[in-house]
């Protein structure tokens, strides 16, 4: 079926079996290319984008679905909340493998849009669904804090 | 958790509150005596009870089967007591993990973050992840996983708990709503609830109007 | 496949394709014989082109260090530029990293002989060598700089990449790329000495791949798309050891977007345009199994048969004293059996590769390519061109743990095969799914210990007998040759064989016990599971003799150790072992050497919903020369949450029929942010040669979390994963 999404401020138009998972449009058809597949089954995050600003799993997410829909990439990804995750990130080096941190970086920036000043509890809450097999996960916490931290000061 | 603004979820929220005027406004469809004898999809149907004397003992009885659906795992999954959900016909702790900040998951990690308007089966593995518009956990106050028949009924019917429904409110509710019906419409690799919405809301119904008594124990 | 055979020629096709665009010097390093300089961008040049270049001054200033090792997280492309930037006196802000392509004459790890990324070993097998390209680098930039300005080389100093001579003169390197080309590269340029380092440990030295992974830029294998690309997913068997019988593709091929299906050796190829209709094509597609030679136990069986055969002695791989003796004179004789799941390795990226057709009717191939050598010999094999006629990229990978370097090289093969059967035209990216992943084998392999150990009266420990019994993925491939020894596999008993505690009385053994379940190396190999018996036990021993986990062990460690034993009593003291504990919670210790790096590791632990639950890890760690001490906690770090999510959630478990039960993450369990503990990690200040760190912050979490958890239930996790039991504290 051909659809117009909003990807990223600008209308992209595809033609493609409305079943598809966002994540496949995106990467097969728009080659925004930084939006990655880990799981499949929206257990790992890696997939993460936002959908109307909202975080969303791309893998389980049709494309049929989004007619209409403002969907943000982590290439896309901008503002004050982003910006401070990433000066984060890179005050803490903490990707490693570097694979799953545009999930990780979708969810963190999403988790300051809506709490600047998260605990330790809310950032877990908050990045539980975001798996990093290089585990590093504790200077994604301490990235997370120095961002809101960032964000307040 | 912290000075969280609700920034996002306005349009759940809209659906959220139209769910629950509309609860509040709209009198039920009580023709309930319409079904037919015996038994849809493992759920007995209001005319197996008819012959059951006295409207206590009939609504204990309706309630019993009511039961049936709402501790089902279809329903109980998303009405936990404490914590966050469960998922599975073994009930398990959902996974990913999830808690119920406010309502609808985590800032950050919302229901909505998964859980979409639809049922969406996996491109890679069987299965699916189910979905409705708004997907969401019930409030904990209507929090019943793991509970009996009878505890259930008298949590149903406390207004204080229940969002100040009335039993016809309870009856439209389980007869009309949206993510009830999901209940018979899990999607692959998830065993829908017993019968189906119009068995439900129909016994529902018919135990409302026998009095809406609750079975003893 | 046939052994390895070191080419007689680089196999690299031409300079040209290695130099393509690069213009300026090109620092090439013979080590340790001689150094000579190209100039690049000028095609063929007419002297012999030198092998291992490393090195790359651009005219606009930019360094680009060729890294020979993959990098998939643990820090090659920070480390070893580090290392060059140091001896070329440069800016941090003008240095680059980049795969170096696959090319065995220049970049082979030197032990192996072959280029591979494993044990541990990129900064050791660097640490000269990269030094010492950025060195020749200095010296011929220099040298060119001297010529320029009429100036003796030694009046010219260097600092933050800009040359400058007390009369005035100064310029950048990028000013003397081209002139430095034509300078003869010394022999034996002088290197620094500790004190003169200025990047080397320094404690804030950006990574240089932290700004493209986070804004979605850093392209894995997974990224490449090229011209009119196919997508390939394979429908591999449930059960280890079928092939296909037969197939029926009329189902899958009417899914709009299927381009093609073809059986290749693992299972059968869906091709299609993009990878949704493969994924559809995938599962519309009906396939029979020839099951005959398959494995059909469930992994129960699989286990007993191992701790079965570990009862009895195996063959010998380490022996001192009269072990047997001594067990029938000790006052005290305890005995374990240690029982390891298989486990997946799950890297986030789940397995990939590109391959297309050149333009020279040879192939080029994008990979995240961890056993470089053998992917690119197996292409070549497949699609039969030379070694030559293969071009292959080293892709940066969605982390690896040992999945990516296989002896099989199976992934590199499964993609010629489907991009030759069709046709060899279009190109082919083939990806495994997160299921092909799990379910596809080459596991860590089960593995059982059975351990008996002596103490005498005084509680001292006098035998330490250990049988080792399960899998070895050496045998029967290549690397048999040089892993399996007299009937053991080195893999199986590295860790045990040689353990850090003096005991008189030691027998150590293995048995191998083959079946067709496919297993690998997984992040530790062999100290995975030997560093998870020998600390568990030593630590019930010490118990048993009345004597403290960390003063026992280190009245054990002989002078060899003293490393070792100098991380244990760092990370005894930070972790303040000793002090009273909060109420339900205890902490356990373990020390192991791995790759020769030195790690102790106190874990504070309690009990939550019959779980252990990591509260802290206190980590100490003495891997030579702290080169980027970022990177190295980073990996302790990393180490200590793979480890974790391994010892407590994941085995991968075959049922009564043989087919593997798990799936993906909801199943394969990995550890989430709300289960990793705080970690705080003590490097041990050395003058020692630097060693790894990617594997050896694995071994020691799993006993230190086991030994905490005996100490506070009373029942030693003697079978992994814990989540089996319900620990009551």
């Amino acid at each position: 079926m051909a659809l117009t999404l909003k990807i990223n401020g600008k209308d992209r138009n595809v033609d493609v079996d409305g079943e598809t998972p966002l994540l496949w449009v995106l990467r097969d058809d728009l080659r925004l290319t930084g939006t990655k597949f880990g799981c499949g089954v929206a257990q790992c995050g890696a997939c993460t984008v936002y959908v109307n600003g909202q975080p969303r799993r791309s893998c389980v997410t049709p494309v049929e679905t989004l007619e209409g829909a403002e969907v943000t990439t982590i290439e896309g990804l901008e503002g004050r909340e982003a910006d401070a995750v990433r000066a984060a990130w890179a005050e803490y080096d903490t990707p490693q493998c570097g694979y799953c941190q545009s999930g990780q970086i979708m969810t963190a920036a999403a988790l300051l849009q809506r709490n600047p000043n998260p605990t330790d509890e809310d950032i877990d809450n908050a990045l539980a669904g975001n798996i990093c097999r290089c585990a590093t996960y504790v200077r994604i916490r301490k990235a997370v804090k120095a961002a809101g931290e960032r964000l307040e000061g | 958790m912290g000075d969280f603004r609700v920034t996002g979820s306005a349009a759940v929220l809209a659906a959220m509150a139209a769910l629950l005027s509309a609860c509040g406004e709209r009198a039920p469809e009580t023709e309930a005596a319409g079904a037919g004898e015996g038994a849809v999809n493992g759920l007995m149907t209001p005319a197996a009870f008819s012959s059951i004397a006295g409207d206590e003992a009939r609504a204990a009885a309706l309630f019993t089967e009511i039961s049936k659906v709402m501790l089902h795992p279809r329903c109980a999954n998303c009405h936990p007591r404490e914590g966050g959900p469960t998922q599975g016909d073994d009930m398990l702790p959902h996974n990913p993990p999830v808690v119920r900040g406010f309502g609808m998951g985590a800032a950050g990690m919302e229901c909505s973050t998964c859980h979409g308007s639809v049922n969406v089966e996996f491109a890679s593995m069987t299965g699916s992840i189910p979905g409705a518009e708004p997907w969401m956990l019930a409030p904990a106050s209507m929090g019943w996983a793991g509970a009996s028949a009878a505890e259930l009924c008298a949590q149903i019917k406390d207004t204080e708990l229940n969002g100040g429904r009335t039993l016809d409110d309870l009856v439209f509710h389980n007869s009309e709503d949206h993510l009830v019906n999901w209940a018979w419409h899990p999607g692959e690799g998830r065993s829908p609830a017993p019968g189906d919405q119009e068995t439900f809301g129909a016994l529902t119904a018919a135990w409302a109007e026998a009095g809406g008594h609750c079975p003893e124990g | 496949m046939a052994p390895y055979d070191k080419p007689e020629t680089p196999i690299i096709a031409s300079r040209r394709d290695f130099l393509a665009g690069a213009a300026g010097l090109v620092i090439a390093v013979s080590l340790p014989v001689r150094a000579r300089a190209h100039k690049g961008g000028h095609g063929p040049s007419r002297a012999a082109f030198a092998p291992n270049a490393f090195v790359r001054v651009a005219p606009d200033n930019i360094i680009t260090v060729l890294i020979k090792n993959i990098e998939f997280g643990q820090g090659p492309w920070t480390g070893l530029a580090t290392l060059v930037a140091e001896e070329m006196d440069a800016d941090w802000g003008q240095i680059r990293a980049e795969h170096a392509p696959s090319n065995p004459a220049l970049y082979s790890d030197p032990m192996l002989g072959m280029q591979l990324t494993g044990g541990s070993a990129s900064m050791a097998t660097s640490y000269d060598l990269m030094r010492k390209a950025g060195a020749t680098a200095r010296a011929m930039l220099v040298a060119a700089a001297a010529k320029a300005w009429g100036v003796p080389a030694g009046e010219i100093a260097v600092d933050k990449g800009v040359l400058s001579h007390p009369a005035g003169h100064q310029g950048s390197f990028g000013d003397f790329a081209e002139a430095a080309a034509d300078e003869t590269a010394p022999e034996d340029p002088p290197l620094k000495t500790a004190d003169q380092f200025t990047f080397i440990g320094d404690e804030k030295l950006p990574k240089l791949d932290t700004a493209e992974k986070s804004n979605g830029a850093a392209e894995f294998t997974l990224d490449v798309y090229r011209g009119g690309m196919l997508t390939a997913v394979v429908a591999h068997p449930n059960r280890f050891g079928a092939t296909v019988a037969s197939f029926d593709d009329s189902a899958a091929r009417a899914v709009p977007g299927v381009v093609d299906v073809k059986q290749v050796s693992a299972g059968v190829a869906v091709l299609a345009e993009n990878t949704y209709a493969a994924l559809k094509g995938r599962k519309a597609l009906s396939v029979e199994w020839d099951e005959s030679a398959a494995e059909s136990r469930d992994t129960e069986t699989i286990l007993s048969e191992c701790e079965a055969a570990a009862q009895a002695r195996g063959a010998i791989a380490h022996e001192a004293g009269d072990v047997d003796d001594a067990l029938a004179n000790a006052e005290t004789v305890l005995e374990a059996d240690f029982l390891f799941p298989y486990l997946a390795h799950a890297p986030m990226e789940p397995l990939d590769a590109v391959i297309e057709r050149s333009a020279d009717g040879g192939v080029e191939a994008w990979i995240g390519s961890q056993g470089t050598t053998l992917d690119h010999q197996m292409i070549a094999n497949v699609c039969g061109v030379d070694l030559a006629q293969v071009k292959l990229h080293v892709m940066l990978a969605g982390g690896s743990f040992g999945r990516r370097a296989q002896m099989t090289s199976h992934l590199a093969q499964e993609a010629a095969e489907i991009f030759m059967a069709a046709g060899g035209d279009r190109a082919v990216k083939l990806m495994w799914t997160r299921e092909d992943d799990i379910r596809g084998g080459y596991y860590r392999p089960v593995t059982v210990h059975h351990l008996r150990g002596g103490l005498d009266a005084d509680g001292e420990i006098i035998a330490w007998e250990q049988t080792v019994a399960g899998q070895s993925f050496a045998a029967g491939t290549p690397f048999e040759a040089f892993m399996v020894r007299n009937g053991v596999d080195i893999m199986m008993v590295e860790g045990a064989s040689e353990t850090p505690y003096a005991v008189a009385n030691n027998a150590v053994s293995a048995h191998i016990i083959q079946n067709p379940v496919s297993t690998l190396w997984w992040r530790s190999v062999g100290h995975t599971h030997t560093g998870y018996a020998v600390e568990c036990f030593i630590d019930e021993l010490l118990e048993a003799g009345g004597k403290d986990p960390v003063a026992g062990r280190l009245a054990l460690m002989t002078d060899d150790y003293a490393r070792l034993a100098g991380t244990l009593e760092k990370a005894a003291e930070i972790a303040g072992w000793g002090r009273d504990m909060p109420e339900g919670r205890a902490l356990g210790v373990a020390s192991v050497k791995s790759f020769n790096s030195y790690v102790s590791q106190v874990a504070e632990v309690s009990i939550e919903g019959g779980v252990p639950r990591v509260h802290k890890v206190w980590c100490a760690v003495d891997c030579g020369v702290a080169v980027n001490p970022e990177i190295i906690r980073a990996q302790m770090e990393g180490g200590i949450g793979y480890a974790l999510s391994a010892i407590l959630f994941n085995e991968i478990t075959l049922d009564e029929t043989g087919a593997v039960e798990q799936s993906n993450f909801h199943d394969y369990r990995s550890l989430r942010i709300s289960e990793m503990p705080e970690v705080e990690v003590a490097i041990i200040a050395s003058d020692e040669a630097p060693t790894g760190v990617g594997e050896p912050g694995v071994p020691p979490l799993g006993p230190a979390v086991a030994n905490a958890v005996r100490r506070l239930t009373g029942a030693a996790p003697r079978r992994l994963p814990m989540i089996r039991n319900d620990f009551q504290a």
